[in-house]
């Protein structure tokens, strides 16, 4: 079995989650024999190849499309240019996004033919545009491997567009893998219905739709109106080999509570406040921590303030790197009480830092692990008792330690990608 | 023969002493909470461009006018402590201008703090405080009292006159004068002892604020128009009370703005147009009569359009930040350790609750200006933080208070035995 697979980053430099899963596939595949030729937007070079072979697309010219380009654009003529698209940027980075798409602008890509294309492969202002060339790139390499691979697989909407030219080009089956919806970005009456429409379509088109929870099965078959027989969940997993458990000197006595990620509405941060300030009221001898940033950060200061819990309350500001595996190795307990998560890759760090996870039943990593806490994320008493009985009572949070320390290092990619196999070999006739 | 009106100059000196970047991880830890580098940059690149300058000025034009030329300063302890650390030179100069006898050194808090607003108790020891290094610097016990940013209240009012101050100095704020006008000494209206004088804000900052700025119709200001306006501003009133930061000479209005020029013109036209006379605050109540009492139910001060207290207590970011400071006095008193005592004053330092302001629209600017941190909630976190490791710090000392009490309860127990 041979892949040709669409990603948009891969480590060591990665913006997202999406980056880490995408190596943790590859890897997975190649362990169960499946060769994959990953494509992505811009390779730095130092990319891990011991599992897959990887393409950099800003390294291929537009100009060896077969038949004519005029038969390209009638196969791919879905494909529109967009801008000012920025889904995934943090505050910090709007800012400069918006200098830098002053200096540069957006020019119709049908001048480009026959010229490489110099993607950021960011999560830029011109991601639409970046998107819409990416598949024009995509389709030139499927047609020129078209020999090499078995099934295409894209990973989320920005390569969906790719994954769809290369399979109207080869007519070779093809898998979508939806790791977040609109829907975990926006709230629902506030989605960005471009890329809604780039969704959907992808998920019309591919021959299966992979999802990484239930609940986003859910939400594919729900919310996008995609035929569940062709829906199939398989649940992410995690990397850690090579990580050594730091040991960090702490600084304040009290057991730590931590929240880690992004600040955004869908992360739930003010349900932790609240549930802080309950805690507060029976026990001193806590702190907590937000650490993360995000469009909801200075709305969560100003909440922590009013509920008078800032001296027990702090914010770190974004955490890069080596910070992040300390924050972990600082805390004792973990919350993830997101609004919407379709899986959440964070609590399966902390369980295996030793750290106790309270995560909302909202969030697809509760679909997989049986010792993490589960509560609604609206639950604030829920979420305050757990708190306070993983800081109360040591058996408990010993228990959980040991038994989560053990789930989440279970959760390994082998198995994921052996299910991923069975999906390719579904539809490969 | 003397002149009837006066005009009374007043400077502020002040430098906050600034945290340096002060992480969550950081708690517990490490409990130096300066900025050194900056304090220390700042306070010389000010001194350079303003205190050297002005004070060798003040002392030339005190020598020049044989007496007739008299200012007044309050200084802050912060500063002070500031400027024996990183520039001894300017306290130097301060004594040469106390040596002179016309310049008078006003009492504030220690620590440049809002403790009038918040520890009657923490109010009184910085301003003995304050008082007793001003004496042991320049060799005389200052005798009126200004508040932090010109903080009054009745209520403060009295605090202050209890502690023996009979003269003290407040804003000419428009919502508490109404019709009245600054320019007359007033008392207070529940301590009737208590002489009051207004600054005339008006008058104030044309030199403070406007002086450099090409865009005032009245630009560009000279000493000759404005001993113009002084005469008109004052009109029936016996005094014009000039007050303002002494930074506005050389830092915020700049050498080549020609300020330096203004101020060595000023005093001999106010002195060749024979109006007024020049007073320290102390002289001014003596000479002139207080014309009324005037009531301050909440506290006014200096700042900002309103006047009042929102630029250093008007979210619930500061409102947080005030109460958890303040919620450790008595636990100080408790544990009664110097070091705790110090830091404790620095982190009562007003500016680091400006610093959290959210005001961005009208007086924005002045607060950007003064703002080391790029947002209020920057300013908060890191406030925050500092006073978390300080918390951590006092509950030991207070729980090895308790250990000790223990072991000497113990001990007295063990003697009675054996007896």
């Amino acid at each position: 079995m041979r892949v040709l697979m669409f990603g948009w980053e891969f480590p060591p430099h990665i913006a997202g989650g999406l980056g880490t899963a995408c190596e943790g596939i590859v890897k997975g595949l190649a362990a169960n024999g499946v060769e994959t030729l990953f494509v992505m937007p811009s390779a730095s070079g130092d990319e891990d190849q011991s599992a897959t072979t990887i393409i950099n697309a800003s390294d291929v010219p537009v100009d060896t499309v077969s038949e004519s380009v005029e038969e390209y654009l009638e196969k791919v003529k879905f494909i529109h240019i967009g801008s000012n698209m920025i889904p995934y940027a943090n505050p910090e980075e709007f800012s400069r996004l918006v200098e830098e798409e002053k200096k540069r602008q957006v020019k119709d890509f049908s001048i480009s033919y026959g010229q490489k294309y110099k993607f950021s492969g960011k999560y830029g202002a011109s991601l639409m545009e970046e998107v819409a060339r990416y598949a024009m790139v995509g389709g030139t390499i499927a047609l020129q491997r078209k020999d090499q691979f078995d099934v295409i697989h894209a990973h989320d909407w920005l390569t969906y567009y790719a994954g769809i030219a290369a399979k109207e080009l080869t007519g070779k089956p093809l898998v979508i893998h939806v790791h977040a919806t609109s829907f975990d970005r926006g709230s629902v009456d506030n989605i960005d219905t471009r890329v809604f429409a780039i969704e959907r379509k992808g998920m019309e088109m591919a021959d299966r739709v992979v999802t990484v929870s239930n609940l986003t099965r859910n939400t594919v078959i729900t919310r996008y109106g995609i035929d569940p027989a062709k829906v199939v969940t398989v649940h992410n997993a995690v990397d850690f080999s090579g990580r050594e458990n730091l040991q960090v000197e702490r600084g304040v006595k009290e057991p730590v509570v931590t929240f880690l990620g992004r600040i955004t509405y869908q992360k739930g941060p003010e349900y932790f406040i609240e549930a802080a300030a309950k805690v507060l009221k029976r026990t001193g001898n806590v702190r907590f921590v937000m650490a993360g940033s995000g469009d909801m950060m200075n709305r969560a200061i100003r909440h922590a303030a009013r509920l008078g819990i800032s001296d027990r309350f702090h914010f770190t500001g974004f955490l890069r790197g080596a910070d992040v595996q300390k924050m972990f190795a600082l805390s004792d307990v973990y919350i993830m009480p997101s609004i919407s998560e379709p899986f959440g890759i964070s609590p399966l760090e902390a369980m295996r830092t030793g750290v106790p996870s309270i995560i909302s039943k909202q969030s697809g990593a509760a679909e997989v692990l049986k010792y993490a806490f589960k509560v609604d994320f609206w639950d604030v008493d829920a979420i305050a008792d757990d708190i306070y009985a993983l800081l109360s009572y040591p058996a408990l949070a010993s228990f959980s330690n040991r038994m989560g320390y053990e789930e989440v290092n279970a959760l390994k990619w082998n198995g994921a990608t052996a299910k991923l196999k069975q999906v390719y070999e579904s539809v490969v006739k | 023969m003397a002149t009837s009106k006066s005009i009374c100059l007043y400077f502020q000196v002040h430098q906050p002493t600034r945290l340096r970047l002060y992480r969550f991880f950081d708690i517990g830890k490490d409990s130096h909470y300066y900025d050194d580098f900056a304090n220390r940059t700042i306070l010389r690149r000010v001194a350079t461009k303003c205190y050297l300058p002005m004070n060798q000025l003040m002392l030339e034009l005190i020598a020049k006018h044989k007496g007739k030329f008299k200012i007044a300063y309050s200084i802050s302890g912060s500063a002070l402590e500031q400027f024996r650390r990183f520039a001894p030179e300017v306290i130097e100069s301060f004594k040469a201008l106390a040596a002179t006898g016309k310049v008078e050194f006003l009492c504030e808090t220690y620590y440049h703090s809002l403790a009038s607003l918040a520890s009657e108790s923490e109010f009184r020891h910085q301003v003995l405080k304050h008082a007793a290094l001003i004496e042991e610097l320049f060799g005389v016990k200052p005798t009126a009292f200004r508040n932090t940013e010109l903080i009054y209240s009745d209520g403060i009012g009295e605090m202050v006159y209890d502690l023996g101050y009979k003269t003290m100095l407040t804003e000419g704020a428009r919502h508490i004068m109404g019709w009245r006008s600054p320019n007359y000494v007033y008392t207070g209206h529940t301590q009737s002892k208590l002489k009051l004088l207004l600054r005339n804000y008006s008058l104030s900052d044309d030199i403070a604020f406007r002086f450099s700025n090409q865009g005032w119709d009245m630009w560009p200001l000279t000493a000759e128009k404005y001993v113009d306006w002084l005469g008109k501003s004052a009109g029936e009133g016996d005094i014009v009370n000039l007050f303002m930061d002494y930074e506005t000479f050389g830092e915020h209005q700049s050498a080549d703005s020609g300020i330096f020029e203004f101020m060595r013109a000023l005093p001999a036209a106010v002195l060749a147009d024979g109006t007024f006379g020049f007073v320290t605050p102390s002289e001014a109540v003596k000479k002139h009569k207080p014309i009324s009492d005037i009531s301050v139910e909440d506290p006014i001060s200096w700042a900002d359009e309103e006047r009042d207290l929102t630029a250093w207590l008007g979210n619930e970011l500061q409102s947080e930040a005030y109460k958890k400071v303040y919620a450790m006095t008595e636990k100080l008193s408790i544990v009664n350790d110097a070091e705790l005592w110090e830091d404790f004053g620095h982190l009562q330092e007003s500016d680091h609750f400006y610093y959290m302001c959210t005001k961005f629209f009208s007086d924005g600017e002045v607060h950007k200006y003064f703002n080391p941190y790029d947002t209020p909630y920057e300013a908060f976190i890191n406030y925050m933080n500092v006073i978390s490791d300080f918390q951590i710090r006092l509950d030991e000392a207070h729980a090895a208070l308790d250990v000790k009490a223990a072991a000497v309860e113990e001990l007295g127990s063990l003697k009675r035995k054996r007896k």
